[in-house]
């Protein structure tokens, strides 16, 4: 079938679009949008430009052509000197050369490589806790690392750390013997006892039996020679894997209907959260004597990591509890109605959702926990700034300050951010809500 | 014929104790409760020997003994012939003056910082962001110790300010920063200024009545009148209109280089200002953090709703978002102002005589009282929790959203 022909037109394909306008795309776009928007908008932007680049100005220089190689503060001044009628440029050199100090301590330098090896050790322990894709035969070194970091850190012999390390396995195995057996309930009353007589009564015998066969030992290091950066690391870790589990206890405590456990919670929460960490450390190195039976004197370091532990578990319980609270009574519920028990139905249902929804509170209480290490300067123990503060005290770098904070400053932050970077992934990965 | 048997009745066993969930709640309470007392007897114990094998006696009698030491920071007389309890009551009142500073700066710098961070501005959100994550992730000792550097290490003596000096007075020869501290002017209280502070609290009284007026005249006319500018001007006209009436009863005491140090006005240490500068600057990332958190909580479609209105962007923010982004706000903001007040007890790293250190530091070194020193320390400040969370929620309370 023939159409009439006819003059009008049909347009069989599209007009290829315009260019959009140049003030419509790429940078000049952006630039409109992002930075000059409106008059205050770009007031603003110029300012800031302005600071920034002032800020630049003075601070680059003085960093990037900073003074690495000198002996003293008086050398850096020299070399300053020579470089020029009021050049101000850092001394790098009070880092390069108290290196080993600013991380170390007074840890003896022929043993630097325990330290490190431990912290190496730790790593890949701690890798298949983080990411799920690592090897799960890693949860092997998981349980053995802590008993192996504290032998290559304190030294003394193997069979210490190996004695506590097979009390818990004991405690495992007879945790499983019991469970299975009429006595089930009891299960956790009796292994609690049994791993504590242990430690009472059996763990120095068994160490020191094993020792006079096969002595395998390293040199013991006193806890005063520890210091520096590691240990920051040392108490910030023990005090995070710590004050988690113990938290966690605290806040169910806390949610608990039996009045006399809810209330014991409620006061240590209380308690230690209404006085700052200052106080408590002062009272752990000034008050713990008189607690103690008289006679005992156990190490600083150790007062301070439990402190420094109890504190960061009360504000963990609370941040744990407003996951718990945060949970519909449904779950709660729901799992009751499954037939599970309290602790079945808390660590199959309650917890890992509870936990899930606190990460992010959960997180920033360790980076305060790392962050409050810091403190442990006032009661004389030798952290990063303590030492900065000693360096400072010796002739040779009188007078030096910005070098010295601007590299703790540095590590500390190098720190706690990639923990909140860490804490974004976590949440990401777990995220389930469809949305 | 159906026979009725009685339920046997239920005989207690003890095995019901371990068995039965009824019982067993008790059981651990009772356990738990034993060993509470146990631990705490043994403690009490332990205490007694120890403080008996020192010779010494728990005893409150040295807060009113002469403290013989000497506070350079105080708000109420004290000398170092006053007793111990003062010298912790000056601490104290040092350590509010402290918190109360910290919490009223760390406020203003983080709403600023948290409303600036969600601004459109790319640079200015750019810039906030460094801010605050590297006051978050940085120790606030580190901050407060860096702050102090700058205070006492890069600023004049007062030498520098003599004819000739590189240094010069700020703010037409009335401020000045000194490596001493700054001196600030002083406002000295003449005759007649009693007047001057009554006509002050009449004209706000006066402007209160007035936004009462304006708000039921909008309710019932939908006129809005300039409350902002009209009030403003009823308070500073009525003011200096009395003040020069009275023959300037106020006068200002300015700071002046004489000798080796400044004299006259006022001296804010520099320990106090490194101090104040680091807990607000610190605190105030966190509490943008909260601010931002607390507007992004409000959704998009109450900003719509409120543009749908025709209400203006400055209107929307006052009027809709933030009254209820507050309620998301407050909670938290609280627990940041307990912990600005227990920071505080850093005063140790800069010397600045808080209540530590008077009472938990020098006090308890000259007595060797370590015992009740510490406890008292530690109730002064687990009070001063309570009485700001107390105080706190009410407010909370107050604005908290009334469901059902």
């Amino acid at each position: 079938m023939n159409r009439p022909s006819s003059k009008l037109f049909v347009r069989t394909e599209l007009i290829p679009a315009k260019t959009p306008p140049l003030s419509e795309i790429g940078v000049a776009k952006w630039v409109r949008e992002n930075l000059f928007s409106n008059t205050l908008n770009s007031i603003l932007t110029i300012l800031s430009f302005f600071l920034i680049y002032w800020l630049l100005a003075q601070i680059l220089p003085w960093m990037t052509q900073g003074v690495w190689e000198a002996g003293s503060l008086n050398e850096c001044r020299k070399i300053r000197e020579s470089l020029g009628e009021s050049t101000n440029v850092a001394c790098w050199a009070v880092i390069n050369e108290r290196w080993n100090q600013l991380l170390f301590g007074f840890y003896p330098p022929e043993s630097y490589w325990r330290p490190i090896l431990a912290l190496i050790l730790f790593s890949f322990a701690i890798s298949p806790v983080l990411f799920i894709s690592v090897r799960k035969e890693l949860y092997l070194l998981t349980f053995t690392s802590p008993f192996l970091c504290y032998w290559l850190l304190w030294g003394n012999t193997v069979w210490g750390p190996v004695s506590a390390a097979f009390s818990f396995l004991l405690g495992i195995l007879l945790f499983q013997q019991i469970s299975r057996s009429k006595l089930s309930i009891l299960s956790v009353p009796i292994t609690f006892v049994f791993v504590v007589l242990y430690w009472w009564f059996l763990l120095t015998p068994v160490a020191e039996q094993l020792d006079s066969f096969i002595p395998i030992s390293l040199t013991y290091i006193p806890s005063k020679e520890f210091g520096g950066f590691m240990l920051a690391l040392i108490i910030g870790i023990t005090g995070i894997i710590l004050s988690l589990p113990i938290g966690i206890l605290l806040a169910l405590g806390r949610q608990s209907k039996l009045l006399i456990i809810n209330k014991i919670c409620v006061f240590f929460i209380e308690i230690i959260r209404g006085v700052p960490l200052i106080v408590w450390l002062f009272t752990a190195s000034l008050l713990l004597n008189y607690f103690l039976p008289p006679g005992t004197n156990f190490d600083l370091m150790l007062r301070v990591v439990i402190m420094v532990t109890l504190f960061a578990s009360a504000y963990m319980a609370e941040v744990i509890r407003g996951g718990l609270a945060a949970l519909p009574v449904g779950q709660h519920e729901g799992s009751s109605s499954l037939g599970l028990n309290y602790w079945q139905s808390m660590r199959l249902i309650i917890l890992p959702q509870a936990l899930k929804i606190s990460i992010p509170g959960i997180v920033n209480t360790f980076i305060g926990l790392f962050k409050d290490t810091t403190l442990v300067v006032f009661i004389g123990l030798l952290d990063p700034i303590g030492l900065s503060n000693a360096i400072r005290a010796t002739t040779d770098w009188n007078g030096i300050y910005w070098e010295l904070f601007i590299f703790i400053g540095l590590l500390f932050f190098v720190c706690c951010f990639s923990m909140s970077r860490y804490s974004q992934f976590l949440e990401r990965r777990l995220q389930t809500e469809h949305r | 014929m159906m026979k009725v048997t009685e339920p046997p009745k239920p005989l207690f066993q003890l095995r019901q104790l371990i068995y039965d969930t009824k019982y067993r709640s008790l059981t651990v309470q009772a356990i738990a409760m034993c060993l509470l007392v146990l631990f705490f007897s043994w403690l009490v114990n332990n205490t007694i020997q120890n403080l008996t094998a020192l010779g010494k006696d728990f005893d409150f009698g040295f807060l009113t003994n002469i403290a013989g030491y000497d506070i350079n920071q105080r708000l109420i007389e004290y000398s170092s012939t006053s007793t111990h309890g003062r010298a912790a009551l000056v601490g104290i009142l040092n350590t509010l003056l402290v918190a109360v500073l910290g919490c009223a700066l760390a406020t203003m710098i983080g709403i600023v910082a948290g409303v600036l961070r969600l601004s459109k501005n790319w640079i200015i959100a750019r810039l906030m962001t460094i801010y605050v994550e590297g006051f978050r992730n940085v120790p606030l000792l580190l901050w407060i110790l860096i702050i102090f550097a700058v205070m006492t290490e890069s600023t004049p003596g007062p030498r520098d300010f003599r004819a000739g000096g590189s240094a010069s007075m700020m703010l037409f020869d009335s401020v000045a920063i000194s490596n001493r501290g700054v001196y600030i002017p002083f406002p000295v209280w003449g005759e007649g200024s009693g007047i001057l502070i009554f006509v002050f609290l009449l004209s706000l009284i006066s402007v209160w009545i007035f936004k009462r007026i304006a708000a039921s005249r909008q309710q019932q006319t939908g006129i809005i009148l300039p409350t902002f500018w009209i009030s403003t001007g009823i308070v500073i006209i009525s003011s200096i209109m009395t003040f020069f009436v009275l023959g300037q009863p106020v006068s200002l005491d300015y700071p002046t280089l004489g000798g080796f140090n400044f004299r006259g006005g006022l001296q804010l240490r520099n320990s106090l200002i490194a101090l104040w500068l680091a807990l607000s600057l610190y605190t105030g990332a966190f509490i943008a953090e909260i601010v931002r958190s607390g507007i992004l909580s409000v959704s998009k479609g109450q900003t719509e709703a409120a543009y749908a209105l025709g209400l203006r962007p400055n209107r929307t923010m006052n009027l809709v978002i933030l009254p209820q982004a507050l309620r998301v706000i407050i909670p938290p903001l609280i627990s940041q102002y307990l912990n600005l007040t227990k920071n505080s007890s850093l005063a140790i790293a800069v010397g600045y005589m808080d209540v530590r250190s008077t009472l938990g530091g020098i006090t308890i070194n000259q007595t060797g009282r370590e015992l009740e020193g510490m406890l008292m320390l530690g109730l002064f400040y687990l009070l001063a929790s309570l009485v700001i969370s107390a105080v706190m929620n009410i407010y909370n309370n107050s604005v908290k959203l009334k469901g059902r």
